[in-house]
């Protein structure tokens, strides 16, 4: 860069201090923002990148000992007080935060929260701040701003709340943005409009922006410039498609191989990064990633490498720099098979099947005379069939009833409408020890590895639990308990650990172990790696393409992440609203989308590469998901489509009033009148 | 070979060697033995016995030889009065022992028996709902609105003819409610927790899902329920004793010594202080003893936790 750095971060180290001793969060970090950039700053949870961009804004919790400089207009940041801080924050640093709803005040109207944050830095009239206020939310692409203006958070949905907050950002034209995580909290629809309105953000102030982020793909596509973080360090910086192109740290070569990509075209194995971030406390003197590297030598677990130029502009904190692009042409590192796919001819017997079904949940008015005001259709008419030994997925945005179809199946009753057949019996006609035999066969992963787990237990009994309720002899349930930690790669001496002294990687190969106890047909996967981190999210992934392999269970998996069911699914089905619009193979649903919905939808999906990332293009979808309360007549995407717009008249007025039902279209069940590529 | 030995481990053998970890709880632990030791053997320890009615009851040279004129020696070990005479000459070393026997099972046993039907109904109400929960909060409720010591008041007349442990039962009776609403609350919110839900996917049985999941779960909150019970239990006790209505002389329990002694605690303190005292070590031993259970039940807590 040649212009003049508008704010420099110089040796900074910020530590806390907890009960086992000081927590390193960020060690010696020095880095440049420069005018108008984005950079991205990835990093896994705990990297220490939340804590240095917190820094910057001077929002460190007082327990911080911080050391070196935060230089911005020639001026240290950080021997300022709260009070010469708050002259900057929002003037010339303002920040955006992961969560809008906490971040709003919920008893003042959005107009008034940005007319407040003009009114502090310029000398201008309520009134005219109200109306800067209107306009500001025009910028961002708010229908009806002056008349939103006078609405509460709460009248906002997420990424209403997110454009919001940017609004807020760009009040008082900042030189620096500061966006936390900005859109992890939103669907993918959701997340390209905001993504795109933070970009225009960015232009119409000419502020630098910050991003910070664990997603490899967001990045790609909107920064010009990345900084990786591990363990508190920056580990590699530099222009974005140098970094992707040719990447000078084993940790970012992993990171950047161990995502699945939605445009891949064979399916590889995921390069998984071994073990799990080290706790900041204690750190070794060291590489931090060298437990973890699979170009470590001797020497990397006693020198720390320090983050020097490798080529142009891109710097890299490794010994071996230099040799790293040697090693991955000659697959030294990370090498990567072909997965051989599952013989897709041989059509197995259906062991899962959904027909008609519907849920819906009444929803209540009044605290006192409880009366029903109406029901909202969490899943509407679905059906779908899974064979033995393939997967399906079920994708669609949050609201859309994939959960609510999962736990129907599980709960293994006759439904409100429809009918669930597993292995040829109907739930609604068995009796209750015939139900006890089929929760055997039919097991579930839930999301959240943290909750799924009871924290009373100790792992070996947690895993062998179902084993106990089948009455399995006390010597074979051993046997099977150490057997199945080593299937999920889990040492079986630690059987008598609780939950809580393990990662989240690790909690989710417990829950999957405890699962395939009793050696189960179907596997119901209920967005099985969200919520854990980017690098262990390969091992799982990997491990789930494995025990299919090996065990051949059927998968029923549910998933918003796209490029998951991209790498793991043989068919897919596309929820909308509570009703599927499109199902199929993978490759034809995913390479030639029929439906408008899905076809948005991948095209929302980052690529976590930055050439294909910023010259594709996308469709942005308007608005959000409608409240399944009230869903539109008709087509239920109507409203949001975007080949709607360009049909006739007539036509138009047909999405609106006929709903459209599954047909054949190539291969593909299609729910629309006018499906693309016709 | 010791791999496999700590593979195998089960959950009380780790709950066991987490709990001697915690040095207090080991401490509580010697001490509520020590107290147990002493009401079990106590009474043999001592020439005389607790009961006035017996020819070993009553020192007839303590009271003549008294430099106040009455009983009333002070402790020594001479005359085996390890801690002195009452005003009528009885060993009040003996009446102390046999008091803490009397108080340390009501204690326990009340503390056991409220928290236990507090977890069972309150776990039962949270976790079945519906018809079960209403039925179980309409008693819950309706022994709220009880006033319990009037009843017991009026019942005791019964009680005291068929023994001490109606008295037990009568007290874990009125004395489990609240924890119950308590534990109701808690295990409505557990129930709609995933572990609880693949649990019951797995086709464990209900009865199990409550014992299994849901009362350890709610461990520390039942342990402390269970040690404050011990000294609520007692000091009721105390309050029925004194009033007339618990334990009734010539039978003794370390609360109606209390409430005899009081009179006199400034000019002999050995009347009371020695079962004040041990009414006091006996409930920190309690505890201590339920705090370092709680941590070893809690993964989450760090004194237990370098298993």
């Amino acid at each position: 860069m040649t212009s003049q750095a508008i704010l420099q971060i110089k040796n900074l180290s910020i530590s806390f201090p907890s009960e086992s001793g000081m927590v390193q969060a960020v060690r010696n970090v020095s880095l440049d923002i420069y005018p108008g950039e984005v950079l991205g700053l990835v990093g896994e949870s705990g990297s220490g990148k939340s804590v240095l961009s917190l820094s910057t804004i001077g929002l460190l919790p007082n327990s911080a000992t911080v050391t070196g400089e935060v230089i911005l207009n020639g001026r240290n940041l950080l021997e300022l007080n709260d009070q010469e801080m708050s002259k900057h924050r929002g003037k010339d640093i303002s920040m955006i935060f992961q969560d809008p709803l906490s971040a709003l005040n919920p008893v003042q109207t959005i107009g008034h929260q940005i007319a407040e944050a003009l009114l502090i830095h310029q000398d201008i009239s309520y009134e005219q701040a109200f109306q800067r206020a209107g306009e500001l939310l025009d910028e961002m692409r708010i229908p009806k701003p002056f008349e939103r203006a006078k609405s509460y958070p709460h009248e906002f949905s997420g990424g209403m709340r997110q454009r919001v907050m940017i609004a807020l950002a760009i009040a008082n034209a900042p030189k620096i943005i500061l966006a936390d995580e900005p859109s992890t909290a939103l669907d993918v629809t959701v997340q390209a409009q905001v993504l795109q309105l933070l970009k225009r953000a960015s232009e119409l102030t000419g502020a630098a922006v910050v991003l910070v982020t664990h997603d490899m793909g967001v990045v790609a596509g909107l920064a010009d410039r990345i900084a990786i973080m591990y363990s508190g360090r920056i580990v590699e910086e530099g222009p974005i498609e140098q970094v992707f192109a040719k990447p000078g740290m084993p940790y970012t070569v992993g990171l950047i191989r161990s995502i699945p990509r939605i445009d891949a075209k064979q399916k590889r194995k995921l390069v998984s990064i071994a073990g799990s971030p080290p706790l900041p406390v204690d750190l070794p003197p060291g590489c931090a990633f060298a437990p973890r590297c699979p170009a470590r030598q001797d020497i990397c677990e006693t020198k720390l490498p320090e983050l020097e130029s490798l080529s142009g502009e891109q710097r890299v904190a490794c010994l071996r720099k230099d040799e790293i692009q040697n090693l991955i042409a000659t697959g030294d590192l990370y090498s990567t098979e072909e997965t051989s796919t599952i013989d897709q001819s041989k059509s197995g017997e259906t062991i899962l099947s959904v027909e008609n079904l519907s849920k819906s949940f009444p929803v209540f008015k009044g605290a006192v005379l409880r009366r029903r005001i109406g029901s909202v259709h969490a899943v509407d008419d679905i059906s779908f069939s899974l064979s033995e030994g393939r997967c399906l997925a079920i994708v669609g945005e949050s609201g859309c009833g994939k959960t609510t179809t999962l736990l129907e199946i599980m709960n293994l009753v006759a439904p409100e409408k429809g009918r669930i057949v597993v292995f040829g019996k109907d739930v609604s006609e068995i009796s209750k020890s015939e139900r006890l035999a089929l929760r055997k066969d039919l097991q579930i992963v839930f999301q959240d590895p943290f909750a799924s787990l009871d924290p009373r237990m100790p792992i070996g009994e947690i895993i062998i639990e179902q084993l106990q309720v089948f009455k399995v002899p006390k010597v074979e349930q051993m046997a099977r308990m150490q057997e199945l930690l080593e299937i999920v790669g889990l040492d079986p001496a630690h059987a008598n650990r609780f939950p809580a002294e393990f990662s989240g990687g690790q909690r989710q190969r417990i829950a999957i172990a405890r699962a395939l106890a009793l050696n189960p047909k179907i596997l119901i996967l209920d967005e099985p790696v969200s919520a854990l981190d980017v690098s262990v999210r390969a091992g799982v992934l990997n491990l789930l393409a494995d025990l299919q392999k090996k065990l051949r269970i059927s998968y029923l998996l549910v998933s918003h992440d796209l490029s998951v069911v991209q790498h793991v699914a043989d068919f897919v089905a596309v929820m909308y609203l509570g009703s599927v619009v499109e199902s199929g193979p993978v490759d034809t649903v995913f390479n030639h989308p029929r439906h408008p919905y899905t076809q948005a939808l991948l095209s929302a999906v980052p690529i976590p590469d930055p050439v294909a990332e910023k010259t594709r293009e996308r469709i942005i979808l308007e608005g959000e998901l409608p409240s399944p309360m009230n869903p539109p007549s008709g087509c239920r995407f109507h409203n949001r489509c975007h080949v709607r717009q360009t049909l006739a008249p007539k036509d138009q007025e047909h999405c609106a009033t006929t709903r459209p039902v599954l047909l054949a279209q190539a291969g593909n069940l299609v729910a629309c009148h006018h499906p693309i590529g016709q | 070979m010791s791999k496999k030995n700590e593979a195998s481990l089960s959950r009380r053998q780790l709950l066991r060697r987490r709990f001697f970890r915690n040095k207090s709880a080991v401490f509580g632990l010697v001490c509520l033995m020590i107290v147990v030791f002493l009401a079990v053997f106590g009474p043999s320890l001592s020439p005389w016995s607790w009961n006035l009615s017996d020819e070993n009851g009553l020192d007839f040279n303590a009271f003549t030889e008294s430099p106040y004129g009455g009983g009333l020696t002070a402790p020594s070990f001479d005359d085996g009065h390890y801690f002195g005479t009452s005003q009528v000459g009885a060993d009040v070393f003996a009446q102390t022992m046999r008091g803490l026997q009397k108080s340390l099972l009501i204690g326990l046993l009340v503390a056991v028996f409220s928290t236990s039907i507090a977890a069972i109904v309150g776990a039962s109400a949270g976790y079945l709902m519906g018809k079960t929960d209403r039925a179980l909060m309409w008693l819950v409720d309706l022994l709220l609105v009880l006033p319990s010591f009037l009843l017991l008041a009026i019942l005791s007349k019964w009680y005291q003819s068929s023994g001490w442990l109606l008295l037990v039962v009568l007290l874990a009776i009125f004395n489990w409610m609240i924890t119950a609403r308590i534990v109701r609350s808690v295990s409505m919110s557990l129930r709609e927790r995933d572990f609880i839900r693949a649990a019951r996917y797995m086709g464990v049985p209900t009865r199990k899902i409550i014992t299994k999941h849901l009362i350890p779960n709610m461990a520390s909150l039942l342990i402390i329920d269970g040690t404050l019970n011990v000294g609520g239990a007692i000091l009721s006790e105390t309050g029925l004793s004194y009033l007339g209505f618990g334990v009734r002389a010539p039978d003794v329990s370390l609360g109606s010594l209390i409430a005899e002694g009081t009179a006199s605690a400034i000019t002999f303190p050995w009347l009371f202080m020695f079962s004040g005292g041990l009414l006091i070590i006996t409930v920190l031993a309690v505890s201590l003893i339920g705090d370092g259970l709680r941590d070893a039940f809690d993964p989450g807590s760090r004194s237990g936790k370098k298993s």
